[in-house]
C-alpha cells in the first residue's frame, strides 16, 4: 500500500517535471506571443513600411501602386506652399506648447500639488478638458468663438465694435486654434508635475526653509531640480503631441481660410486621404516620422546619458 | 506681524489666481450644457448665464433618435473590445517577457517598443488600404485590431514592469503545485494585477472612444458611426443651430465625465506610474 503510495507521489513528480519542460514554456510563449506579434506587426510595422514604399509612388489607391516616381512626392512638398505653411503651424503648436501650456502647468502645480481637499477640486476642474473629446472640445470653442452667437459675439457688443469671425480671420484663427490646444492639454501636464511635487521629501524642503530660504528659493533649489524627470518627460510628450494634433483642428476651422490653418496631420488627411493622393500623403507621413523619430533619439540620448551620470 | 501680511496677500493672489483659471475651464462648459436649455433666439442675445426660459425639446429631441443611441452603442462596442483584446494580449505578451527566458528577448522587446516612436498618422493611409483589402471597412473589427495594436507597446511596457515585481517564491510554490505557465498567468499574475490592469484598461477606453481620426477613416455609413463622428455629423446638418448642437455636446460629455469622475484614481494612478518611470 505504501509502497504504492510513494510510486503514486513519484509519477507525480514526474508528472510535474514534464509539465515544466521547456517545451511547456515554449508552448505558453507560442500561444501568449503570437496574438500581440501579428496584431503589431500586421497593423503597425507593415502599415509604416508601406508608407516608405507608398511615399515613392503616385498612386491613387486602387489596384497596386506601379507608377514609381522615386522622390518626387518629397520635392513636390518642399515646393508646396500649403504643406511648408502647416509644418510651420506645427512648429508653433510646439512652441505654444512649450513657453506657454508648461509653464501654466507648473505654476499651478506648485499652488496645488499639496493635500487638501480643496486642492483636489481645482486638480479635478483643471484636469477636466484633457478628458472630453478633442472634437467636443473643438465644438464648444467653435461656439466661443463665433461671430454670431458665442462669446464673441457677446464680447463685441460689449465693445459696441462689429462682430469678429475670429476662425474666420486670416491671421487670428491660428492663435484661437492655439488657445484651445493649450486649454485642453495644460491639464495632463500638471498633473504630471503634481506627481513629481508630490514625491519630494518633506524634510528637504524643511531643511532649506530653516537655513533662511524663502518660497521662491525653495522652488528655485529644491522643487525644479527635484522636477526634472517630469519636466524632461512632459516636454518630450508635449512635443510629440504637438505633431499630431489633428482632431481639434478639424471642428475649429477644417484647416481655413485658405488652408492656413493645417497642422501637419490635418494637411495629410486633407491633400492625402480625401483627394486619394496615397503617394504623396505617405510622403507627408514619412517626413512626420523622420520629424518624430529624430527627434525621440536625439532626445532620448542626451537624457539617457544624464541618467547613467545620476 | 509683517509676515503674516504677506502670507495673506499671497494666498488672497494664489485663490483669485486658481477661480480665474476654473472659469476659464468651467465656462466653456457651463456655456455648452446650459445653451443646450436656451431657443435659438435667446443663445443668441445672451449665450452665457441661465436660461431665462428652460427649453427641452433640444435634449429631448436628440434623446429620442435612435441615431443618437446608435452611435453610443457603437462607439461602446469599440472601445470595450479595445479594452478587453489589449488587456489580454499585451497582457500575454508582457507575461512571456517577465517569466520566461528566451532567445532574441531584448530584440523582441525593442521591436515592439520601437513601435512607440511611431505617429500614428504615418500610417494611416497605409492602413486605409489594408483595412480596405482585408474587407473590413464600415466594421468595428476594422477600427478595433489598428486602436490595439497601436497601444500594445505602452500597455506592454508597463506590464511587464508590474509582472516582474511579483513576489518569485509565488511561482516556485505554484510549481510545486504542477500548475503550468498558462495557469499561472491566469490564476495568479492576472488577478494579482488588478491595479495596472485598471490603469490602462482607464486609459485605453478614453483613448478609443475619444478617437476621431482612426473611425473617420474606417468608417463611411452612418450606421457604422461612432459618437465622435456623429457629433460631426449632426453639426453638419444644423450648422447654425447652435442650442441643437450644443445640447449634443453636452450628452456626449455627460458619460465622459462621470466616467472621469469614477476613474479618476486609476488615472492618476497612471500618470504618476508613468512619470516615475520616466
Amino acid at each position: 500500500m505504501s509502497i504504492d503510495t510513494s510510486g503514486g507521489a513519484l509519477t507525480e513528480a514526474q508528472a510535474t517535471k514534464v509539465l515544466w519542460r521547456p517545451s511547456n514554456a515554449v508552448v505558453t510563449f507560442v500561444i501568449f506571443m503570437l496574438p500581440a506579434l501579428i496584431l503589431f506587426t500586421t497593423f503597425v510595422m507593415l502599415p509604416m513600411i508601406d508608407a516608405a514604399h507608398f511615399s515613392l509612388y503616385k498612386w491613387n489607391g486602387y489596384g497596386t501602386p506601379t507608377e514609381f516616381v522615386g522622390l518626387d512626392n518629397f520635392e513636390r512638398l518642399a515646393g508646396n506652399r500649403i504643406f511648408l505653411h502647416s509644418f510651420g503651424n506645427s512648429m508653433k503648436i510646439i512652441a505654444a506648447s512649450l513657453f506657454i501650456q508648461l509653464p501654466v502647468a507648473l505654476i499651478l502645480a506648485l499652488l496645488i500639488y499639496e493635500k487638501h481637499w480643496s486642492n483636489t477640486v481645482f486638480r479635478l476642474i483643471f484636469f477636466l478638458p484633457y478628458i472630453l473629446a478633442e472634437v467636443a472640445s473643438g465644438l464648444i470653442w467653435s461656439f466661443i468663438f463665433d461671430g454670431d452667437y458665442g462669446l464673441a459675439a457677446e464680447i463685441s457688443r460689449w465693445l459696441h465694435v462689429d462682430n469678429f469671425y475670429i476662425l474666420a480671420d486670416r491671421q487670428w484663427a491660428f492663435t484661437a486654434i492655439l488657445t484651445v490646444i493649450v486649454w485642453k492639454y495644460f491639464g495632463f501636464h500638471m498633473m504630471i508635475y503634481i506627481a513629481g511635487l508630490q514625491s519630494i521629501p518633506k524634510d528637504q524642503i524643511e531643511a532649506i526653509t530653516i537655513d533662511g530660504a524663502g518660497p521662491l528659493q525653495v522652488i528655485r533649489y529644491v522643487k525644479l531640480p527635484m522636477l526634472k524627470p517630469a519636466l524632461t518627460m512632459s516636454v518630450f510628450f508635449s512635443v510629440i503631441g504637438a505633431m499630431q494634433v489633428f482632431d481639434i483642428i478639424i471642428p475649429l476651422t477644417n484647416g481655413g481660410p485658405s488652408n492656413l490653418t493645417h497642422s501637419i496631420v490635418s494637411f495629410l488627411y486633407t491633400f492625402g486621404l480625401q483627394r486619394m493622393n496615397i503617394g504623396f500623403g505617405s510622403a507627408v507621413g514619412i517626413v512626420l516620422f523622420l520629424f518624430c523619430a529624430t527627434f525621440a533619439f536625439t532626445y532620448r540620448s542626451t537624457f539617457q546619458r544624464e541618467k547613467g551620470a545620476r | 506681524m509683517n509676515t503674516e501680511t504677506m502670507f495673506g496677500w499671497r494666498t488672497a493672489l494664489k485663490i483669485i489666481f486658481l477661480l480665474l483659471m476654473s472659469c476659464v475651464i468651467l465656462g466653456p462648459l457651463s456655456i455648452t450644457v446650459f445653451g443646450g436649455f436656451k431657443t435659438l433666439g435667446e443663445l443668441r442675445v445672451s449665450p452665457i448665464g441661465l436660461p431665462h426660459e428652460w427649453v427641452f425639446s433640444n435634449y429631448g429631441d436628440i434623446l429620442g433618435s435612435a441615431e443618437f443611441w446608435g452611435y453610443l452603442k457603437n462607439s461602446l462596442v469599440i472601445s470595450i473590445s479595445c479594452v478587453l483584446l489589449t488587456l489580454i494580449v499585451s497582457g500575454m505578451a508582457a507575461y512571456c517577457f517577465a517569466q520566461l527566458h528566451f532567445f532574441g528577448k531584448k530584440m523582441l522587446f525593442a521591436y515592439f517598443t520601437v513601435g512607440m516612436m511611431f505617429p500614428f498618422a504615418t500610417a494611416i493611409l497605409p492602413l486605409f488600404i489594408k483595412i480596405r483589402d482585408l474587407g473590413l471597412l464600415d466594421t468595428p473589427v476594422g477600427v478595433i485590431f489598428p486602436q490595439v495594436a497601436f497601444g500594445l507597446a505602452f500597455s506592454m511596457m508597463l506590464f511587464r514592469g508590474f509582472f516582474e515585481q511579483l513576489p518569485k517564491e509565488l511561482f516556485e510554490a505554484a510549481q510545486i503545485d504542477g500548475i503550468g505557465y498558462m495557469g499561472f498567468f491566469f490564476r495568479f499574475t492576472l488577478p494579482l494585477s488588478v491595479p495596472i490592469l485598471s490603469t490602462v484598461a482607464t486609459f485605453v477606453f478614453v483613448q478609443s472612444w475619444n478617437n476621431f481620426l482612426l473611425p473617420l477613416v474606417v468608417l463611411n455609413e452612418q450606421p457604422a458611426y461612432t459618437w465622435t463622428l456623429g457629433m460631426m455629423q449632426y453639426r453638419g446638418a444644423y450648422m447654425t443651430d447652435w442650442s441643437r448642437v450644443l445640447a449634443f455636446v453636452t450628452l456626449t460629455m455627460v458619460p465622459a465625465v462621470v466616467f472621469f469622475f469614477a476613474a479618476q484614481k486609476y488615472i492618476v494612478a497612471g500618470l504618476t506610474g508613468g512619470a516615475v518611470k520616466g
